[in-house]
């Protein structure tokens, strides 16, 4: 390796090259069938945006060396509650009970995890569980329609300019995520514990803390990404976020973040998100049918997921 | 002589009734290398904790400067300026070397708070060069290093925390000999800095190449403090032993 290129580690770009190379591919092959239309990419971003939002709350998590089974019924329970809420008071205090439902539900994971050292899969696993049954018992397997526009408008399926809300969600989520992961102590405290928790901890750093926070993160983000999927559709069902969870952790994974912490990237992630959105609706356009888009799917994130991941010299 | 750095009076510690440190008498002195020997089980590290505010001592006094001091907790400890320098490295690999140099202290800037990093990597290059870490780049990551660069930045980063103490835990026990003879440079140049050493090391050889004083363990009992110029190997040997 030259010395210019020493410290890059070439499988963090692995995600990126993969992006262009399927954009181009399905530039060329679907050229005719719409793909480059700026309506088509713009959708494509518009239905990334609730797991992209979630991607970057989960490469905190994965960075601290810990992981959030539960984000899925966090989406539901959120979005429900805030559309419930909806139907006798104003929106912006719908938006505070989503949010702080999540909130709630990343506090309570958090102190299991840090505080009551318990690991993180399995209480992510059992609140998962827990809440998507609240989410079902909540309204008795019914959806809630919401009619207030300007909340329909600004979380779902307005624009400015031009541009979808859903852009400007993921945009603002992706920014700020990016910063505080890279640019904070904070941030630097994530990938310490993650890497190494026992020097973290000897070095002074309070590792509970950042345990909790990064659960907290987590939550709060899939809370975002309810209100998002309730103001496109227009109203809150059980089965929201239902299959988002094995896409987000895709998404984090194949973006060059690792699981077992210490390593991540919110910028990777974004393009992750993109690439399985992309994904989609590339396969859709071509015609595949369900299942085969599901086995192509399967084995390109592997394929990605080898790539990224294979560990230098262990 | 001027007064210690660190004292130890009368420190004894027993875990539940078992006496782990019958009574220990020990000072420390500003710019130099105090070596602690012993067998296994002979309260080494039992000691290095104590005075790292790991474990509170069951009765006795730790001074330092002069007036009586107690650490509740390890943070306590690094407050007042003792850093200690583990066995297992206590780095973390994945990360730059100059995000380790500053771990939990990170330096930041501006309004936002954000990461001071072409401070922390001017800085850390400065440290090594002064110290003489030889490593490729204060930008590589840990894992990219060697034992003894690794073992280099851990201690230039306790001393470059240190104001006062700095304790070592069987520093070069995993090095080959060349890198050995480097981090023993390391530590011999720290007298410079008007830091005091406690050196824990199995190698007599090392202790006599470092240390000014020896202080020799005998399960948990303090059998003698020698000056290394004052004694002989075989003379430490039989105070480790309690052969004769």
């Amino acid at each position: 390796m030259t010395s210019a290129l020493r410290g890059i580690d070439p499988s963090r770009y692995v995600v990126h090259v993969g992006f262009l190379l399927i954009f181009a591919l399905f530039a060329v092959v679907l050229k005719d069938d719409g793909f480059l239309t700026s309506t088509n990419l713009l959708n494509i971003a518009q239905q990334t945006a609730p797991v992209t939002v979630m991607a970057v709350g989960m490469v905190f998590v994965f960075t601290a060396g810990e992981i959030d089974l539960s984000i899925g019924s966090v989406v539901a329970i959120s979005a429900l509650i805030a559309a419930t809420v909806m139907r006798e008071y104003a929106w912006p205090l719908a938006v505070v009970a989503g949010l702080g439902t999540g909130i709630g539900i990343g506090l309570l994971n958090g102190a299991l995890v840090a505080y009551a050292r318990l690991p993180s899969f399995l209480v992510t696993l059992a609140t998962m569980g827990l809440l998507a049954g609240v989410a079902r018992w909540l309204t008795n397997l019914q959806s809630v329609p919401i009619t207030q526009n300007l909340f329909n408008n600004l979380f779902g399926a307005g624009r400015l300019a031009g541009i979808p809300s859903l852009v400007f969600w993921t945009v603002a989520v992706v920014g700020i995520g990016h910063f505080i992961h890279r640019e904070t102590r904070f941030g630097a405290h994530v990938h310490a514990t993650g890497d190494n928790a026992r020097a973290a901890r000897a070095i002074g750093i309070r590792i509970e803390q950042v345990r909790l926070a990064v659960l907290v993160i987590s939550a709060t983000t899939a809370a975002l990404a309810g209100l998002l999927y309730a103001g496109r559709l227009h109203g809150a069902r059980y089965t929201l976020g239902e299959t988002d969870l094995l896409t987000v952790i895709a998404a984090v994974i194949v973006g060059g973040t690792h699981l077992n912490g210490g390593i991540g990237t919110v910028t990777g992630a974004l393009i992750g998100s993109l690439l399985m959105g992309m994904l989609n609706n590339g396969l859709i356009l071509m015609g595949l049918s369900v299942s085969e888009q599901m086995m192509v799917r399967g084995l390109i994130i592997l394929a990605a997921v080898a790539l990224t991941l294979r560990e230098p010299n262990r | 002589m001027t007064t210690p750095v660190l004292a130890l009076e009368g420190v004894r510690k027993e875990f539940g009734g078992v006496v782990a440190i019958e009574r220990i008498d020990l000072e420390l002195h500003a710019g130099e290398i105090v070596a602690l020997v012993g067998d296994n089980g002979a309260g080494k590290s039992t000691l290095v904790k104590i005075i790292a505010g790991i474990h509170p001592p069951t009765s006795g006094r730790i001074m330092m400067d002069g007036s009586p001091i107690s650490f509740p907790n390890p943070r306590a400890a690094q407050e007042h300026g003792i850093q200690v320098v583990y066995q297992d490295l206590a780095l973390a690999d994945q990360q730059p070397v100059y995000m380790n140099m500053f771990l939990g202290s990170e330096l930041v800037t501006g309004p936002f708070r954000r990461l001071n990093r072409k401070r922390m990597i001017a800085e850390t290059e400065t440290l090594v060069r002064e110290l003489d870490v030889r490593i490729p780049s204060a930008k590589a990551t840990i894992r990219e290093l060697s034992g003894g660069q690794r073992q280099g930045v851990a201690i230039a980063r306790a001393t470059h925390r240190a104001r006062k103490l700095v304790l070592m835990d069987e520093p070069t026990a995993a090095l080959g000999v060349a890198e050995t003879m480097r981090v023993e440079a390391i530590i011999r140049s720290l007298k410079e800095r008007a830091l005091a050493i406690l050196l824990i090391s199995h190698s007599l050889d090392q202790v006599f190449r470092l240390a000014d004083r020896i202080c020799v363990l005998r399960h948990g009992v303090q059998i003698g403090v020698k000056r290394s110029s004052e004694t002989s190997s075989n003379e430490i040997v039989a105070m480790i032993t309690g052969l004769a």
